[in-house]
């Protein structure tokens, strides 16, 4: 999140937060920011903002830093964060919120043919599916 | 009893011992499935976008098919297909407005899938359904002294609606193999997510989070580590070599699918696994314990 940066509502760009409410149907205004999901996230040390965070700048309408975030591309929608929301949260469907919105607009999230071949050959078909899934409109 | 089973892409490939162990072992205890005729990838990984009814129509064709097929219960083997398709029934449950959608989008099918006329069920679930003593009376090799791990992962657990045992200490699979006559070790990763797809383009999550999840296994005195999911199985039995190149120091552990276990307690033909899948040979433990 930017720091000392002060907060105003000509910031908060309301159809970024509209397109994410609707894509993932989660009210993150019931989030009090305890941080029980940064805390059991098992991918959070990959990530550059930590799942509570991301959820804080939902509330507050930081989606452009969100979308360019690194955050939602780790997370591999384990739903741990979900389960131990005291508050209902379901953090796991913002991120499904985030990556949708960027690939809406770029169709592909990296690039496929990145891929070693090597390692392409070895992966069974749950790994690539599940991968394009999450990475691919 | 009799129930659909719907096999779903990888237990036809790389997760080929789930398939001919879990089979083998039903067959014994009795209960006949039958493959569906006709079947579709479930996707993987359910699609938590609410408003794309297009990713849940893989999902649902295959539930269309299964209504098709008469029985009531359908067993999804593959714990990401289990929790897609259970996930899927609850997306469109009571939703008709979702459901008609859908259906305009299914040119082949006929049948109209409602979401309240199949019940999806693990194999966990359904050796519980059978119940421990005929569990008991079918194994043979009774004093076989083996330290297991079982391992979750997250399908069978999360999110809560499609949960088969508590989502923070599961004892389901405990159960089974206390049944079967094998020392359970319990350790604390047990449950936390193996870095699933990300295998595919970023591997260091799945390394980190394997070498996490096998040093606690390893530590707490486990000889073999079982689990149900075929993308859990790839993601913690071929990256031990990558991780014991890097580290000689990192002690490897055999993995294997909770089915195959169970077939050779049963004394069940040996045949039936085909121990090159496997990048860490189970095979030396297994014979070490009597079970080969």
């Amino acid at each position: 999140m930017p720091k000392n940066k002060a907060i105003s509502s000509r910031q908060i760009r309301s159809e970024d937060m509209d397109q994410l409410k609707d894509i993932s149907g989660v009210n993150v205004y019931a989030c009090y920011q305890c941080g029980n999901c940064s805390a059991a996230c098992p991918a959070v040390d990959f990530m550059d903002i930590p799942p509570h965070q991301v959820i804080r700048m939902v509330q507050l309408g930081f989606i452009d830093e969100l979308v360019k975030s690194e955050t939602p591309w780790i997370c591999a929608a384990c739903i741990t964060c979900t389960v131990k929301c005291p508050r209902g949260v379901d953090i796991a469907k913002v991120m499904e919120g985030l990556r949708q919105i960027v690939l809406r607009s770029d169709f592909e999230h990296g690039n496929l043919s990145e891929i070693e071949e090597k390692v392409r050959k070895k992966l069974p078909q749950i790994a690539l599916i599940g991968n394009f899934r999450k990475t691919i409109l | 009893m009799q129930l659909s089973y719907y096999p779903g892409c990888t237990l036809k490939t790389d997760g080929k011992n789930f398939e001919t162990s879990a089979l083998a072992v039903l067959k014994h205890l009795g209960v006949s499935v039958q493959e569906l005729e006709d079947w579709y990838c479930c996707g993987v990984c359910f699609s938590q976008a609410q408003d794309n009814l297009m990713q849940q129509l893989a999902p649902i064709r295959t539930l269309v098919k299964a209504k098709e097929s008469g029985n009531r219960q359908l067993l999804a083997l593959c714990t990401m297909c289990y929790n897609t398709l259970k996930r899927s029934i609850e997306f469109i449950r009571d939703d008709s407005e979702k459901l008609d959608t859908i259906h305009q989008f299914m040119d082949l099918e006929t049948t109209r899938f409602y979401g309240n006329e199949i019940d999806v069920i693990d194999i966990l679930s359904l050796l519980r359904q059978i119940g421990p003593d005929r569990l008991k009376t079918a194994i043979k090799k009774t004093d076989v002294d083996l330290k297991v791990a079982s391992y979750y992962g997250c399908m069978l657990l999360r999110p809560g609606e499609v949960a088969i045992d508590s989502p923070d200490d599961p004892v389901i699979m405990e159960e089974i193999l206390d049944t079967a006559g094998c020392e359970n070790v319990y350790f604390p990763f047990r449950t936390e997510c193996c870095g699933s797809y990300q295998i595919v383009n970023k591997p260091d999550i799945v390394k980190a989070r394997a070498r996490k999840i096998i040093d606690s296994a390893v530590k707490n005195g486990a000889e073999i580590m079982v689990m149900l999911c075929p993308l859990c199985y790839f993601n913690l039995d071929e990256i031990q070599r990558d991780i014991q190149k890097e580290d000689k120091s990192f002690q490897t552990i055999p993995v294997l699918y909770i089915t195959q276990l169970l077939a050779l307690l049963m004394g069940l033909e040996k045949d039936i696994h085909d121990f090159n899948l496997h990048s860490i040979d189970p095979r030396p433990v297994l014979k070490r314990k009597g079970l080969l």
